[in-house]
């Protein structure tokens, strides 16, 4: 435990610096198709992830990663969901960088999360909720650490190698949280205009700070708006198109997670997953990938597998939820 | 413990009453988030709940109650969505006077694992889900009050790994870490309610549940419990409070059967 789980291109601010200065900010189209978006993604990059749990999780840019097969990937995420057990069982991830991991509590402890950090294939590092939010946060505004009160004293602070710093004001003892700069944010949003100007709705979770904080920007949305509506509402533009890389327009991106005011999750979904795994073990993510990730080749196509009644209902349920 | 209601429903009950009116709390979902609910509807309507989903003064929904911190039941009729990060934020500002958490593994410190079980973190005996927010609300809020079911295996002299910081290693040891505020103040049980001696900060006995003596509180906890001067008894859920605790759970969700 403790210095060696750092990783010093994670929160190098001088390399993240020079990467964003180097990196293309264009004004200009970003519109592209997930197979295009995706090929940015290399083996062993670390991949931050938006939304949080079963919320606003960028499922399409996921399913299509593990459709190009990448391996090394470290995934960061606040609350790890299905989609980090998808990631070990396709041996696509060997490190979660995660505050929590399971479905939600209704569903147990996770048999998949057991399995692969238990026996030590997948390494899981565990940082706070808010521990690893600052780490986002001090990525975007290319910082390397910032100073908190929280996670001291616990022995969290030895698994993530978190050192403290003094104040040199008060001389008070603050835990030196360091920055997390992703090679690639991962990010779902409700509306962006071509350009990559991105709204969200409801949650904002840590989505804008992750996009800050990556080298590469990847983006579904669930609707293409006008240039002419961005400029209406640029006061909920979270993400400005200049830091956004690759923009697809995925409807129902996220599902079988929810999306504020669009559509609910989609529990009976994680009640037949789970019940796989409670008889089958994890060969049931194995058939899950064949069926759900590798075979349905677009995401029309895994769409098709839950049917248009049941994204309806999910529908209807949202906007009863929001009202 | 009588039939008219059953262990969720009666920390439900004595954790609400922990809550007072003007005050704000971090409660997560489940039995606290419920017993955060009822306070507010009971005595103390103006407590503003945060939710670690990134939520400020929601309203609990009776037959809407949320199944994690970030879908759209916990953030019912908000006030504001600020975000998980600035959510506890506020938290570390002072802005939050109570925490309310649950717990895996507790210790006579009133430290909590939610980690991992075994003595090596990188290869655990069994991996638990991890901290979410909890280790952030044992060090920020004003005040912590855990709420677990008290059972013998979950009372342990020393917790494998600490996930949340209450007291440490006792004495001034959580002061000495740099955690300059805060602290468990009490762990409501099934059994009863538990403190901390306020020099050693070593958990005791506080109040028991009518009908459970001290002897059986010790007999389900793992290590030696201190008891308080004088050790009250509580006043049982009335019916007043469980049609209102139930009315907010009518499909047994989190109360159970």
């Amino acid at each position: 435990m403790g210095d060696p789980h750092l990783k010093p291109a994670e929160y190098d601010f001088i390399g993240a610096r020079e990467r964003a200065e180097a990196k293309r900010k264009s004004a200009g189209e970003k519109l592209t198709s997930l197979e295009e978006a995706v090929a940015r993604v290399r083996d062993g990059d670390h991949v931050g992830v938006g939304g949080c749990l079963f919320s606003r999780t960028p499922m399409a840019l996921m399913r299509e990663i593990l459709r190009h097969r990448r391996r090394g990937l470290t995934l960061s995420r606040n609350l790890t969901c299905n989609e980090g057990e998808l990631f070990m069982a396709a041996g696509a991830a060997s490190r979660i960088v995660t505050a929590w991991m399971s479905i939600g509590l209704p569903w147990g402890v996770s048999k998949i999360l057991r399995h692969y950090v238990e026996s030590g294939a997948v390494a899981l590092e565990e940082w706070s909720h808010l521990a690893l939010g600052l780490r986002f946060r001090a990525g975007a505004m290319g910082v390397p650490f910032l100073p908190t009160l929280t996670m001291l004293g616990s022995d969290l602070v030895g698994v993530g190698g978190l050192k403290t710093v003094q104040d040199p004001y008060t001389g008070e003892t603050l835990a030196a949280v360091p920055a997390l700069f992703p090679d690639v944010a991962l990010l779902h949003v409700h509306r962006a205009d071509r350009f990559g100007n991105c709204q969200i709705d409801g949650y904002p979770h840590m989505d804008a700070d992750i996009a800050r904080a990556a080298t590469t920007v990847l983006v579904t949305t669930e609707e293409i708006v006008s240039e002419e509506e961005t400029r209406r509402y640029p006061d909920r533009t979270v993400i400005p198109g200049f830091v956004v890389d690759a923009l697809v327009h995925v409807p129902f991106g996220s599902f079988p997670h929810e999306c504020y005011a669009l559509y609910e999750a989609d529990y009976d979904h994680f009640a037949e997953y789970t019940a796989a795994i409670d008889a089958r073990g994890p060969a049931a993510v194995g058939e899950y990938l064949e069926r759900y990730v590798y075979g349905p080749p677009a995401w029309s196509d895994y769409l098709d597998l839950f049917g248009g009644e049941r994204l309806a209902l999910r529908a209807k349920r949202a906007k009863e939820l929001t009202r | 413990m009588t039939e008219r209601f059953n262990a969720a429903e009666l920390l439900a009950v004595i954790a609400a009453r922990q809550l007072h009116d003007d005050t704000t709390v971090f409660a997560g979902v489940g039995v606290p988030l419920l017993a955060a609910a009822l306070a507010k509807r009971r005595h103390a309507p103006r407590l503003t709940m945060v939710i670690e989903g990134g939520i400020i003064g929601p309203e609990i929904a009776p037959g809407r109650l949320p199944v994690s911190t970030n879908e759209m039941r916990a953030g019912h009729r908000a006030t504001m969505l600020p975000g998980i990060t600035d959510a506890f934020l506020f938290a570390q500002r002072g802005f939050v006077d109570v925490g309310f958490m649950g717990g895996a593994q507790i210790d006579q410190y009133g430290n909590i694992n939610t980690s991992v079980l075994g003595p090596d973190y990188w290869h655990p005996k069994v991996r638990l889900p991890g901290t979410g927010g909890a280790n952030d609300i044992a060090s920020l809020c004003r005040e912590v009050i855990i709420v677990t079911a008290h059972e013998k295996r979950r009372f342990v002299e020393r917790v494998d790994f600490v996930t949340s910081p209450a007291w440490l290693r006792g004495d001034d040891s959580r002061r000495a870490a740099g955690l300059r505020f805060g602290g468990v103040s009490r762990v409501v049980t099934t059994l009863g309610i538990l403190g901390f001696d306020p020099d050693s900060k070593r958990m005791r006995i506080e109040a028991t549940h009518p009908g459970v003596s001290t002897d059986t509180v010790r007999g389900n906890t793992g290590f030696t419990l201190l008891e308080a001067p004088r050790v009250e008894v509580t006043e049982p859920p009335s019916d007043d409070e469980l049609a209102m605790l139930r009315a907010l759970d009518p499909e047994r969700r989190f109360l159970g059967t």
